[in-house]
């Protein structure tokens, strides 16, 4: 299993803490340049950011008439107040809270969940091997990658049939499902590294298959338990396509109300609530990616993507 | 002697313990994933409409896939799409990981900012950019608004150029990420080699096409397997940004399969393509996981 440690965790050392090994042999001289083309880079990344911000404190008119980058002449928090709590998204005028609060009932419970099946089937999959247990890692693995439209019909009949349709345990169910998969890469990739002696020694002196796990695995687990929550809560928070699919009008997380929102045909498109119920949408990741940007860095590269 | 026995099971229990903790992780997957898989399979060769039903009608989906204008163009879409954007987002990765590691001061607050695209969901994503392409009050309308009368961007209202749109924002998003991936592929190349390079006088430039580029090639490979999985996979972003307009200029295989299935009544063509979707991921993802696994031995 090396092969694909190298490849997922070469990237996953920390490259920050790594920047002594850099390397310059530019001449001085076109050092200005290289900072010019990074700063261009930078607004580029950050403008949409920017367009966002300014946006959502603007009156409508101020946007219509052609101010989309300027600053806002009249500052107001009214598209604020109303993405958040009045916009008409479903039947009501709730504006995004419900389905912000959706987003978060939903998001909790499956990264935990995912998590600790993670955690557990890395434990067995390096320190309690048996024939074959890399093919089942790799049947587990390919589950990362399926476009998700091959499963989606039968997971709408199944939901039906276990009566959680259109509902938040439904949902959840889903994302443990086809979390697995990335939690179990992150956990078995950590663990292949973490010596199998003290495994052993434990297991001399009568420990248990779960006493190790609980005393000695989850313990030293913090770096990849953090990089995999990150992880899966942001692709948890931003999955659209299951939403969109499985959930009622009371259910439906943050990013399909959101579309919702913006995508209604009726009347005055009000361009800076969208922008707003933009920001709250994204919120949350941002945060979680800002506080713990460094581990969100790593588990990037670790693990691959769901898309 | 009952005794014995008795310790017997619990000892062959505990022997099994970790198969059977793992035994709901494999059961899962193997239904969900790959049962599933055979479903929708078995669904593509039935003349399921709304509901899925079991005649089977053959290649007959298949066929009247093939001939449908609108999965032509979402394959069209597809090629264009995941060229562009697998193309740039590599080149722009590379440029960016070869300048940030020239020893740049505030280099951690740069990768913040080229990384946090990545945090955004595709939805906020084509949000943003779907009001800052538009031309009635995005570039188009702010140009016009200082003064240049005549500048005009509305590809994302055209048929030809709006899928070109699509790029735009995907590249935004993902290039962030692809850079940090060959950013770390720089950083563990070794130091010595530099300065070996650099007593043999190799320029920059040679330095880098010679040795380090070829170095990255597990990078590469990585960056390639993400970003074309997703963008075979790419669903939410047309979604919010074009909604797979105008007409249906924008439409890819993710959202003719929805759209078949969920809202057209035609299951068994919605089927098909997915199991299109699944086979272009499967020929780039199989033997990537083939031979990541095996190496090992």
């Amino acid at each position: 299993m090396d092969g694909k440690q190298k490849t997922l965790i070469e990237a996953n050392t920390d490259i920050s803490a790594s920047g002594r090994k850099t390397r310059s042999i530019m001449p001085t001289f076109t050092r200005f340049s290289l900072y010019l083309i990074l700063g261009l880079f930078c607004v580029y990344y950050l403008l949409p950011l920017y367009v966002m911000v300014v946006n959502s404190f603007k009156p409508l008119p101020e946007i219509t008439s052609g101010g989309m980058v300027a600053l806002p002449i009249d500052w107001t928090i009214s598209a604020w107040q109303s993405a958040w709590s009045e916009a008409q998204i479903g039947v009501e005028a709730t504006g995004l809270k419900p389905y912000f609060i959706n987003s978060l009932l939903m998001a909790i419970p499956a990264v935990t969940i995912t998590t600790l099946l993670g955690a557990v089937n890395g434990y067995v999959l390096t320190k309690w091997t048996f024939p074959g247990a890399t093919l089942i890692f790799g049947l587990i693995l390919f589950g990362c990658f399926i476009p998700f439209q091959a499963i989606l019909i039968p997971m709408a009949s199944v939901l039906g049939r276990m009566g959680i349709a259109g509902t938040l345990p439904g949902i959840i169910f889903v994302h443990v499902v086809y979390g697995i998969s990335f939690s179990t890469l992150y956990f078995r990739n950590y663990y292949a590294s973490f010596p199998t002696e003290l495994v052993r020694a434990a297991q001399i002196d009568g420990a248990s298959f779960f006493t190790i796990f609980w005393r000695i695995m989850l313990p030293s687990s913090g770096p990849i338990a953090v990089v995999c929550i990150i992880w899966l809560f942001t692709n948890i928070w931003n999955d659209f396509l299951f939403g969109a699919s499985f959930s009622d009008f009371d259910s439906q997380p943050m990013t399909v109300a959101l579309n919702n929102l913006v995508q209604t045909s009726t009347g005055v498109k009000e361009y800076n609530v969208h922008f707003a119920g933009a920001i709250l949408a994204a919120l949350p990741t941002l945060i979680v990616y800002i506080v713990a940007g460094r581990y969100f860095v790593r588990g990037l590269m670790s693990g691959s993507v769901k898309g | 002697m009952k005794n014995r026995n008795h310790i017997g099971v619990l000892d062959r229990l505990q022997f099994q313990l970790p198969k059977i903790v793992l035994s709901p992780s494999v059961a899962i997957i193997v239904i969900f994933v790959y049962g599933f898989i055979l479903y929708t399979s078995y669904l593509s060769f039935t003349g399921s409409k709304m509901l899925p039903n079991f005649n089977w009608v053959g290649l007959q989906n298949y066929i009247t896939l093939f001939r449908s204008r609108t999965w032509d163009t979402s394959v069209t879409n597809l090629a264009i799409f995941s060229v562009l954007y697998i193309g740039i987002c590599c080149f722009i990765g590379l440029m960016l990981a070869i300048l940030l590691d020239q020893k740049i001061r505030n280099e951690g607050f740069i990768r913040i900012t080229y990384l946090y695209p990545m945090a955004l969901s595709f939805i906020v994503t084509g949000v943003a950019w779907k009001w800052i392409l538009d031309p009635g009050i995005g570039l188009e309308a702010v140009l016009q608004g200082w003064g240049w009368e005549s500048f005009s961007f509305r590809w994302i209202k055209e048929r030809d150029m709006a899928i070109y749109t699509i790029v735009i924002a995907a590249v935004w998003q993902t290039s962030g990420f692809v850079m940090a991936t060959f950013l770390a592929g720089l950083r563990g190349i070794d130091n010595e080699m530099l300065r070996a390079a650099q007593l043999d006088g190799a320029s920059t430039f040679a330095y880098y096409r010679r040795i380090v580029i070829p170095q990255l090639r597990p990078a590469f490979m990585s960056a390639f397997v993400v970003l074309a999985h997703m963008a075979i996979k790419s669903y939410d972003l047309v979604i919010a940004l074009t909604g797979g307009g105008p007409g249906n200029a924008t439409s890819m295989p993710a959202t003719f399969m929805y759209s078949y299935t969920f809202t057209r009544n035609q299951m068994g063509i919605g089927a098909a393509s997915a199991v299109m979707m699944l086979m272009t991921v499967a020929a780039i993802i199989v033997p990537y996981l083939w031979s990541e696994l095996r190496e090992k031995k």
